[in-house]
């Protein structure tokens, strides 16, 4: 357990160095931030303010988080085979899946960090309206959003493993990512589909309530996707 | 220390090693010596557990590389060919990082001491990827060292470096040597000759000669060669030598005057030949003995391997 946190700490640390995490970050803030302008405008042009915090962390956040996951996983595995330093890591005394893990706890911290950032503007539409917004959808929307990003996350692990260049692989995660929001969806397709995409289950935690089986559904991805990822670096070291 | 026995490797139904055995002990530098795709690094990356070997069973420090991997992986030092390095970290950080993993204790003292081991102490705070190719071998070296590791695997440990620098990482793999075992694979031969305590000559996946480097050396050369140079024609230096006892061929030289003797192994034929040309009346220039190189020992080791070996009953 010690080495997924040394492995973690430092793929954390590793989103600080490069500009890319600085871009991703600068892009993500600038939306939000002009998305909560326009929408406080509007609230104030027509003489009354929504008090509703999801006016932030609702599609604008899901579009962004699209576009940004890829770009955070990339990296992960691909680079590590890129510059030959896989080798190094898998002949280390250090579990295959302490790395995955490792590895993606790193990303999951970033991206967390970035979601906290985002609590500003809730906390801002809390103190200007009367009687403030309401925590309890809040707090349910954000648990669903933590999920949500713990699964489009370990996706993006997934598909790192199976690439030794990053770029390739970032495409390739956001073609995924959004074959699953689409499936969830699209109203017309079939019960099947709906359950397997993200859409109708992040549903429940934006109305505020958060279901067990929903949870379920996140954390099983998660798990299920780092799994698979153990075996693609075990399969590796067969081939 | 390592213990191989038939280790077998195919990738795909290419066969990279076939069935290798060898051993090192502690205290032992063994030299992998090979043309380029002769499996060298194949037998090393299973030895340090990063793939597992199709067939065959090897031991490292003690453990079975496939049932005790992470046992292994501990107990060795490991110098891939490509040095894996992350060039974003300065070598202290990068050294910092591999400790940690490995759990070393006192971290901080062990890395300054592993800079100092490799001599890079005026760079530990550079970023690697600001380093030369030769600084940055020596950081891979200090990773393999960090945690002192009973068995070093060195991948072709000297590539890349400039002579001074090669003097001085072939110094510090023999001084590691003396408590630990080393492996390490090398191309270049005087490498092997003025390391390795034992060599093993591979070939196409398997060991085709495995002895001292001085051994192998009188092996194969069996007899000694001189070369003589007098102030006469070659021909009739060869009619006079050929006459002498010991002698076993006599064969005509770079330039006139200048033949090649060769005798009859463990007969020492340098003052018998001395005394049949001064006495000849004919002016002695040059005799010297030509010991056969570790090079054409090799080269006549790889040559003769050149035909395609039958397969046998071996399993893709």
């Amino acid at each position: 357990m010690r080495n997924v946190w040394i492995l973690a700490r430092r793929e954390f640390t590793h989103y600080f160095i490069s500009p890319l995490a600085y871009v991703l970050s600068f892009f993500f803030f600038l939306v939000l931030g002009l998305v909560f302008y326009l929408s406080l405008s509007a609230g104030i042009a027509f003489g009354q303010i929504e008090p509703d915090g999801r006016v932030v962390i609702g599609w604008m956040v899901w579009i962004l988080l699209l576009a940004i996951t890829p770009f955070v996983t990339m990296r992960l595995i691909a680079d590590e085979q890129r510059m030959g330093t896989l080798e190094l890591l898998l002949t280390a005394p250090v579990r295959d899946w302490e790395l995955i893990l490792g590895k993606w706890l790193g990303s999951f911290g970033f991206l967390l960090l970035l979601l906290s950032v985002t609590w500003v503007y809730p906390l801002i539409l809390h103190r200007m309206t009367q009687p403030g917004i309401d925590q309890g959808v809040l707090v349910a929307a954000y648990a669903g959003l933590v999920l949500l990003v713990a699964a489009m996350l370990a996706i993006g692990t997934l598909v790192s493993t199976l690439f030794s260049n990053p770029w390739a692989a970032a495409p390739v995660t956001a073609v995924v990512l959004l074959c699953l929001v689409i499936l969830g969806n699209a109203s017309a397709t079939s019960e099947w589909a709906r359950q397997v995409g993200f859409f109708q289950h992040y549903q429940t935690f934006y109305q505020g309530v958060i279901q067990v089986s929903d949870v379920a559904y996140y954390l099983s991805l998660t798990v299920f996707c780092l799994f698979l990822s153990t075996q693609v670096i075990q399969a590796r070291r067969w081939r | 220390m390592i213990e191989a026995k038939g280790l077998t490797k195919f990738y795909g139904k290419h066969p990279a090693i076939r069935g290798l055995t060898f051993h090192a002990q502690r205290g032992e530098i063994v030299g992998f010596l090979g043309p380029n795709g002769a499996g060298k690094t194949t037998t090393m990356r299973i030895l340090t557990g990063y793939m597992p070997p199709s067939s065959g069973s090897a031991r490292v420090a003690g453990f079975d590389v496939l049932e005790q991997s992470l046992e292994v992986r501990r107990r060795v030092g490991y110098l891939p060919e490509t040095v894996p390095l992350y060039p974003e970290m300065s070598v202290r950080e990068y050294l910092a990082f591999m400790g940690s993993l490995r759990h070393v204790d006192e971290l901080e003292q062990r890395v300054g001491e592993a800079i100092e081991d490799v001599d890079l102490g005026s760079r530990a705070d550079s970023f690697i990827g600001n380093l030369s190719k030769g600084l940055r071998q020596r950081v891979g070296l200090a990773q393999a060292l960090l945690h002192r590791p009973e068995v070093l695997i060195l991948d072709e440990p000297t590539i890349g470096l400039d002579p001074a620098q090669i003097i001085e990482v072939r110094r510090l793999i023999q001084e590691l040597g003396k408590e630990r075992t080393v492996l390490l694979s090398t191309h270049i031969l005087s490498e092997a000759q003025q390391v390795c305590n034992r060599v093993l000559i591979i070939n196409r996946g398997s060991i085709v000669a495995e002895d001292t480097p001085e051994n192998l050396q009188a092996q194969l050369a069996g007899a000694e060669r001189l070369s003589v140079r007098a102030a006469a024609g070659s021909a009739e230096l060869s009619g006079l030598l050929r006459a002498l006892p010991g002698v076993r061929e006599v064969r005509p030289g770079a330039h006139d005057g200048e033949v090649e003797v060769s005798s009859a192994p463990g007969v020492d034929i340098r003052p018998r030949v001395a005394r049949a040309v001064v006495e000849a009346g004919l002016d002695l220039l040059e005799l010297r003995t030509i010991g056969i190189s570790l090079e054409e020992v090799f080269l006549q080791l790889t040559q003769e391997e050149q035909a395609p070996p039958v397969a046998g009953s071996v399993d893709a």
